[in-house]
């Protein structure tokens, strides 16, 4: 069932994971081979690879604005970053026994707040409105010298819709409160700043922006109060014991590098592809909508809910042509229930299920995004002449009295 | 991406019996949208023979909830009312060389509506008894809601005795957090902690060579048969310990029991799980038989 992506299949999911660039592959490959030694080491060896460390550090340094090369400590992956982060801040503080978070975030934040609660901690849940947008006044008064950690994302992965992270980590530094921000979705994708923020801790993750996966980063601003997760060792400044991924560090740092050379081309081409894509499949399918804050939100992102039918039964369609998306739908996930993110946002659960999420990345090109234009109608037109709630040329009228299922 | 047979994929790509029957005489509406499955199952049925002559699906639902609509209309065509009965959703996951095990559900649906569309036609009315929660243990597919049911109503404490009465956990173990977590719950509303240390009672060692004193062996067959008569009571069955004399252990079989032809078979059940229990070989026998011999 698999289309090699570099024939004729059109990949359209960099949300979830990109292709590792080939020039990021090419700065990797040495340090598999002649250069594998250990960066602790005296000897020229380990120096090298110590210095090709040091080079990165300072390339995603450059692609974040931090302020300080020691700023950026290299993680596994973006989950333990999160991890990191707030595990760091409650044991930091243990007398503060409160968490600040948004019921749309990624598993990463999610699951573990959930987890901590079982520790006796109190984890605020912020709301979204029918966009995916945040009640500022309500995070406002939810700001005490009880709560331990802020963690909201700065853009949301299945619609896309970003949070005001840099006006809301100001808000809690004035309340004297650390401020986290899962920014997976958001580096290389939008031109970042960290030193001229109050952001206190963010998470990056290499295989969203064209590194490979096994690779993250917590920026970790100086003089944050810090608990490592990881001990065992002076890597990372203490901060992140375990012997230096080398290779991954070095193919990030060649990533963060491209990143900052292609920022103009997310903001305009990529951009251009994504809003040709959704106005074509807006436009030649009755009853769908896109989700999220279209006016505010990542620019490769779209997310559009097809009504009365199912998103898996719409993947399984598109990978047949070649074409790689993602839904909300719950039989994607394996659960029962649709993405969490689309429920918060209220959207029913006769279109919610049918949710179907477009993420474009520098290596699509246009003529690619208007075989998908022609490939989605038929697709979406296929399902619904098998759905019950669908007739010759329209939703039945009163769906929910004419098709009442026996447990719905 | 899923698992999927090339049998769930073929039926998926190019599905059977695509939409509504005309002139359909019954109708099976079953799903929940929460979960994103709706199906609606229509028949045309002979009135004379019970014959279903034609049926159609109209499915809101995933590739395998499609595929098992196409399967389950393939597999009645032809099959009288009382045949299609039988229909188990087993059948209809077995007719697609097999579905994953998250998937399963969809077979179920598929059988429910039968049933449904069944009842339509009779004029009954169809209630669901189906319960589902969120996938726990992956790899027998027991979800929440049954091993929640299953703490109840045998008063388990241990992860050990979840995966005897329910498979769950019996497998990759990966799932031990999530069902030590529902055991957690239920045992706090009954005012008990969990304690992980636990062992099931049932699996206490047997004596290791050393001989019981007459309390504690009766003790233990008490434990036993304690433990079985959930599994009776399901069938509206049910036993007591009437005696134990030496090697013969007296019990009363009451309840739907009485007069079932299984009864021996259910003693021969019984039997074993004392001898395994107890550590020793005995006898189970009815209590008629010890008037007998007396």
């Amino acid at each position: 069932m698999t289309t090699p992506p570099d024939t004729q299949g059109i990949y359209l999911d960099n949300n979830a994971t990109t292709m590792v660039a080939p020039e990021v592959v090419e700065a990797m490959l040495p340090f598999f081979t002649e250069q594998f030694g250990n960066a602790s080491s005296i000897h020229a060896y380990g120096n090298r690879v110590g210095h090709a460390i040091k080079q990165a550090r300072q390339q995603v340094q450059a692609l974040l604005g931090a302020a300080q090369d020691s700023e950026i400590v290299f993680t596994s992956c973006g989950t333990e970053s999160d991890s990191t982060a707030i595990l760091s801040a409650i044991k930091a503080q243990p007398e503060r026994k409160e968490i600040i978070t948004t019921v749309v975030e990624h598993p990463a934040i999610l699951a573990l707040c959930q987890h901590l609660e079982t520790e006796g901690y109190t984890v605020h849940y912020l709301p979204v409105d029918g966009k995916g947008r945040l009640d500022i006044q309500q995070y406002m008064d939810l700001l005490s010298d009880r709560v331990a950690i802020v963690s909201v994302m700065w853009a949301n992965n299945e619609s896309g819709t970003l949070f005001p992270v840099q006006e809301m980590a100001e808000l809690a530094k004035s309340a004297g409160v650390l401020f986290h921000t899962d920014a997976v979705q958001a580096v290389g994708k939008l031109p970042i700043d960290l030193k001229d923020t109050a952001i206190d801790m963010l998470s990056v993750s290499g295989h969203k922006l064209h590194a490979p996966k096994g690779i993250g980063v917590l920026y970790l601003r100086r003089n944050t109060r810090f608990r490592p997760l990881l001990r065992g060792g002076h890597q990372e400044r203490g901060r992140r014991a375990g012997t230096e991924n080398s290779a991954s560090i070095v193919g990030l740092g060649k990533a963060c590098e491209m990143a900052m050379e292609h920022m103009d081309d997310e903001k305009t081409r990529v951009r251009a592809m994504r809003d040709r894509l959704e106005q074509g499949i807006l436009a030649a399918v009755p009853n769908c909508f896109v989700t999220g804050d279209p006016t505010n939100r990542l620019p490769n992102t779209s997310n559009i809910a097809f009504e009365y039918i199912e998103g898996e039964a719409i993947l399984l369609l598109l990978n047949k042509l070649g074409i790689a998306a993602s839904s909300g739908s719950a039989c994607t996930s394996g659960s029962l229930e649709p993405s969490h993110v689309m429920r918060a946002m209220g959207i029913p659960f006769t279109a919610a299920h049918g949710t179907t999420r477009f993420s474009l990345s520098r290596y699509n090109r246009m003529e690619e995004i208007d075989r998908v234009i022609e490939a989605v109608p038929p697709i979406v037109a296929k399902l619904r002449k098998l759905s019950p709630y669908w007739s010759e040329s329209g939703p039945i009228s009163d769906p929910a009295a004419a098709f009442a299922p026996a447990y719905a | 991406m899923w698992d999927y047979s090339e049998k769930v994929q073929e039926h998926f790509f190019n599905p059977r019996n695509a939409g509504a029957v005309p002139d359909a005489n019954a109708t099976g509406d079953v799903g929940s949208l929460s979960c994103g499955d709706a199906l609606r199952l229509t028949l045309k049925v002979d009135p004379e023979s019970e014959v279903i002559l034609d049926a159609g699906f109209q499915t809101f639902g995933c590739g395998s909830a499609i595929a098992s609509s196409s399967a389950l209309t393939e597999i009645i065509k032809g099959m009288t009312l009382n045949e299609a009965l039988e229909v188990t959703n087993q059948d209809i996951a077995d007719y697609l060389d097999g579905l994953p095990a998250e998937k399963m559900h969809c077979s179920v649906m598929g059988r429910e509506a039968l049933q449904a569309a069944i009842a339509n036609y009779r004029g009954e009315e169809w209630k669901d008894d189906h319960e589902e929660g969120a996938l726990v243990c992956k790899c027998f597919a027991v979800d929440a809601v049954l091993i929640e049911n299953t703490i109840r109503s045998n008063g388990l404490s241990t992860v050990e005795e979840v995966a005897n009465y329910t498979k769950a956990g019996g497998g990759c173990s990966a799932c031990h957090e999530g069902v030590e977590a529902i055991l957690s719950r239920v045992l706090a509303e009954q005012g008990k902690a969990f304690d992980p240390y636990a062992r099931a009672p049932e699996a206490a060692p047997s004596a290791g060579g050393r001989k019981l004193g007459n309390l504690e062996r009766i003790r233990r067959i008490e434990r036993s048969i304690e433990a079985i008569r959930p599994n009776l009571q399901r069938d509206h069955g049910d036993v007591e310990l009437i005696d134990v004399d030496g090697k013969n252990v007296y019990v009363n079989m009451t309840g739907a029991c009485v007069g079932c032809q299984m009864a021996s078979t259910t003693l021969d059940g019984i039997q074993q799980r004392i001898v395994e229990d107890l550590g020793e070989f005995v006898r189970v026998l009815p209590a008629k038989a010890m008037r007998k011999s007396a």
